[in-house]
């Protein structure tokens, strides 16, 4: 059954590059637009992977980290940042929240790809 | 002003008042028999009417009040041609009255003239040229020109 | 670039969040305290920033990303948003549309000036810190020897050394050399298991901090350590917190997050729950984007259904079989309801169309050097979107116009006894199935004997005429009028109210002026909810059916068959005491059949006028598709579009307000006689 990533963003242009990288290398991908919207998403379904802006309205990707790590059906799944911010003690709150990865923004859609893959497999 | 077609076209020939017209068969979006005409009132004689084409409301252009023919009640034959025209760069459905449509057949360019200053009854203004098949003239005339001048 | 594009997405969400800038901005300029213009903006940037640099907008991204760390410092309170710097902040948000939608026109000039002017406001060293961010030669190269072993499981937890070899290569020159000496014998090897370390050589600009965020999420349980191995100058403040390194050894090197230096620390992060924008982002949330030609698609399937429904009915109109009726019904339930929630889809709050204005407001104001308050209501009210977009020109002008004829100069206000400020006011509201907008200034009213004296000399109107003031102010809609004295920058640019009036008469939309003088001006634009489908009443004159707009008919009367030797020369009728003047249809369309025995009225009315029109026979009501007409009927008066009736031919749409200014001229013609 094919993996399937909540792609997490308020930018429509970055959530549809997203989309267009993953569901054409076979991934289900499910759109969320703030951080809220994501943990609705969460709790009504399952995914493999979370991926996630940082800077957005509502709850931001931080917060967003941070409840999902408290349920427990998302405590184990990798959560990744995709974002402009490359300050490091950013990067150490999310981690600290439980991210598993950060990619800096622009990155290659192959970039993308290459970390989905290593991370929940093919 | 005449122009001469530079190469052979594809042309769709049609009867009006008593002549053989030919007109441009890539501009032509289908043949209709004739439907209910709602008159517009005010409206340019030429352009008297709108029809129905599959939903759109579409002018319907009596040709033959262009070229001073006199305006025979339709019969059997009569069939109204649906072209498409570029009006001021502006794609345009109009539907054009013809007593009678005859065939899509090929007009030879070397068999177009220049349209002749006399010895033609219509305004060597709104046509193109005229061509030959067989023994038979054909006019070919320029359709966007009918509705652009006055 | 097709419609999915992510790059054709940006355009139109930059756009979008270009105008949730201004709209900040000018809030902000209003309420410089106010956290949430500041967040609105600031998330704009960011995004534009982000998304931008995605999707091969460089140059926006890298323009804006000055500005959004000017905003962030705003949030974080290191600055203030200054009138100056929300002009600034408005000036750089035009050359960002620009450097988006037309990269080859940006003029760089005018960035740079901006960002020059931006750099003043904010102090020039913060900015030149924050250019520093982005550009990569902010620094001389440096050599570092890097040097890291991952956890034994490091691979099962998803680690990629791959990834991060990748990432020090993108710093800067990577020498990369794998160390194998913890690789066990081949007979104890863990294939599952990470035996390889890295020394990776990188000469780079970045400072070190750079090189350790690499590691930020797999430095728990690597082995790390960084030194610098060139005499280059280390200017980064980092290199003096370096912990010491045991040269050759692979030392644990902790790296708290703490290293960090505090004030590059941001603000705690908003929290989730946004005030009073809750709702409306929420809404958004659970909202999808659709290219508005696809709403147009869906309106004509719909507006096709329409009519394949009036056939149907027309069909088994005769039909006695209940089973068919039901269904049909059923069908027109159907109908009706998609038609609904069709039309309902293309509705937006008259907010997208009313928030453009405040910027020209204060453009014009600047301009003009006149002191005005731009306010507004009813700004929820709904339309169809292409209606708003097509009334963005109209009202441009009118507001325009306001500003340059109607308000006069400050001194002349206070002469005057008006507060110095003035006043414009946006409103839109429903009326039944039309929506009124209202433009309201407090200026100095209409010059009635100047607009009098212009339509004497071209010959609008007979010299002395006698006209109500509805009827004088219809003259400045006449092609050419101008009242102006000097044409100015502002209003004179070659289009005046007779586009306005054409524009608004091309949506079905009526225009009513009343003006006071010295107390200002007030034009309302009646509009109907929707250009698609409206509802009608359809009747019949000689053989010809037309349909009349429902919302201008007021009643159904019977012409009194004694009226011509009533009013032997004059055509009014008298409706309650009221006199009303009336047209007979068949006369304006020179229809010859013979008329009815028992001829109709169906009174209409557009603004404050009244008039009744002679027909032979009311058909009834009718679910109008308009359909527009062609080119070669442009100029054809009293009919603004076509329908499809449910035997399949065509009916005109009258024009309301071509035909009532026809009747009253007739009327004119007839006392002038």
């Amino acid at each position: 059954m094919a993996k399937s990533i909540l792609a997490v963003d308020d930018s429509a242009s970055m959530r549809q590059m997203v989309k267009l990288t993953l569901s054409t290398a076979g991934y289900q991908v499910v759109e969320a637009t703030d951080g809220r919207d994501a943990l609705t998403k969460a709790k009504s379904g399952s995914f493999n992977m979370v991926l996630t802006d940082l800077n957005m309205p509502q709850m931001d990707g931080l917060s967003l980290i941070r409840e999902l790590r408290t349920l427990p059906a998302y405590r184990g799944v990798p959560i990744v940042f995709l974002t402009t911010e490359s300050d490091a003690a950013k990067k150490a709150e999310a981690k600290a929240a439980g991210a598993t990865a950060w990619i800096v923004k622009p990155f290659q859609q192959d970039q993308l790809l290459g970390v989905v893959r290593k991370i929940v497999g093919a | 002003m005449a122009v001469t077609e530079p190469s052979s076209f594809e042309a769709l020939t049609l009867a009006l008042g008593g002549e053989i017209f030919a007109i441009d068969a890539n501009s032509v979006h289908e043949i209709l028999d004739v439907v209910p005409l709602t008159e517009v009132p005010g409206a340019p004689p030429l352009v008297g009417h709108l029809i129905n084409v599959r939903g759109k409301v579409v002018p319907l252009a009596d040709l033959r009040i262009r070229f001073g023919m006199e305006c025979t009640p339709p019969t059997i034959d009569t069939r109204i041609v649906v072209v498409e025209i570029l009006l001021d760069e502006e794609p345009t459905v109009v539907g054009l009255l013809a007593d009678k449509v005859h065939e899509v057949t090929s007009i030879a360019g070397a068999s177009i003239e220049d349209t002749p200053d006399i010895g033609m009854r219509w305004n060597p203004d709104l046509i193109k040229g005229i061509g030959k098949r067989g023994d038979d003239f054909i006019v070919i005339p320029d359709i966007v020109r009918l509705f652009t001048t006055h | 670039m097709t419609a999915g594009d992510p790059g054709h997405i940006f355009r139109e969400e930059a756009a979008e969040l270009l105008v949730d800038l201004e709209t900040a901005l000018l809030h902000l300029e209003q309420n410089p305290a106010d956290r949430e213009p500041l967040d609105t903006a600031f998330r704009a940037l960011h995004t534009i920033k982000g998304s931008g640099s995605m999707f091969g907008f460089e140059a926006a991204a890298s323009f804006t990303h000055h500005l959004e760390s000017a905003f962030d410092r705003m949030r974080k309170g290191e600055l203030t948003a200054t009138p100056a710097m929300i002009g600034i902040a408005l000036a750089a948000k035009d050359h960002i549309r620009t450097l988006i939608d037309d990269p080859a026109n940006a003029d760089t000039a005018i960035g740079d000036g901006i960002l020059d002017r931006l750099a003043q406001q904010s102090g020039s060293a913060a900015v030149a810190d924050s250019i520093g961010g982005l550009q990569e030669d902010g620094d001389a190269p440096a050599t570092w020897r890097v040097r890291f072993r991952l956890a034994p499981d490091a691979l099962e937890r998803g680690t990629n050394p791959l990834l991060l070899l990748d990432e020090l290569r993108g710093l800067g020159d990577a020498e990369i050399v794998a160390l194998t000496d913890d690789v066990p014998p081949l007979e104890e090897l863990e294939p599952t298991r990470c035996h390889i370390a890295w020394e990776v050589t990188l000469t780079t600009a970045h400072p070190r901090s750079t090189i350790e965020d690499v590691f930020i999420f797999v430095i728990d349980e690597t082995e790390l350590t960084i030194e610098a191995v060139s005499a280059a100058p280390v200017s980064d403040a980092c290199a003096a917190e370096e912990p010491a390194t045991v040269s050759g050894l692979p030392a644990p090197a902790p790296l708290e997050p703490s290293d960090a230096p505090p004030q590059a620390r941001p603000a705690a992060p908003s929290k989730a729950d946004a005030g009073p924008e809750k709702g409306k982002a929420q809404q958004a949330a659970n909202s999808i984007r659709v290219p508005a030609e696809r709403l147009d698609d869906l309106m004509d399937q719909v507006g096709e259904l329409v009519i394949a429904h009036a056939r149907l009915k027309q069909l088994i109109s005769d039909s006695v079989d209940l089973q068919i009726k039901s269904v049909t019904e059923e069908i027109e339930r159907l109908s009706n309801g998609l038609r609904d929630i069709t039309m309902g889809i293309r509705m937006v709050p008259v907010e997208s169309l009313f928030g453009r204005f405040r910027r020209l407001v204060r453009d014009l104001s600047q301009e003009l050097g006149k002191d005005v308050v731009l306010t507004m209501s009813g700004e929820e009210t709904e339309l169809d979107k292409t209606m708003i977009e097509r009334l963005n020109d109209p009202l441009v002008h009118i507001i325009r116009n306001s500003l340059d004829h109607g308000l006069e100069p400050a001194a002349d206000r206070v002469a005057a006894g008006k507060p110095p400020q003035g006043r414009i006011h946006l409103s839109a509201r429903h009326a039944g199935t039309r929506v009124l907008m209202t433009i309201r200034d407090d200026g100095r009213g209409l010059d009635r004997e100047r607009i009098r004296a212009k339509a004497e000399e071209h010959d609008l109107i007979p010299p002395g005429a006698k006209l109500s003031d509805a009827e004088l102010f219809q003259l400045i809609f006449h092609p050419g009028f101008s009242t102006a004295r000097t044409l100015t920058s502002v209003s004179g640019r070659g289009i005046g109210m007779d586009v306005v009036k054409r524009t608004v008469d091309g949506l079905r939309g009526t225009i009513d002026i009343s003006s006071t003088p010295g107390g200002g001006t007030e034009i309302t634009l009646g509009l109907p909810l929707t250009l698609a489908i409206i509802d009608g009443l359809l009747v019949r004159v000689g053989q010809g059916r037309y349909v009349i707009p429902l919302f201008a008919v007021e009643e159904c009367v019977e012409l009194p068959s004694d009226i011509e030797r009533r009013h032997a020369n004059r055509n009014f009728l008298n409706i309650r005491g009221a006199l009303v003047p009336f047209l007979r249809l068949r006369d304006s369309f020179g229809v010859r059949h013979p008329p009815d025995p028992y001829q109709k009225i169906v009174i209409i009315s557009s603004g404050d006028k009244r008039i009744g029109l002679v027909v032979d026979q009311v058909l009834g009501d009718h679910q109008t598709v308009i359909k527009s007409m062609s080119k070669l009927h442009a100029d054809v008066a009293n009919f603004s579009g076509a329908t499809i009736l449910g035997d399949g031919s065509v009916a005109l749409i009258l024009d309301i307000g071509q035909i009532v200014a026809a009747g009253q001229n007739q009327e004119q013609r007839r006392e002038a006689s």
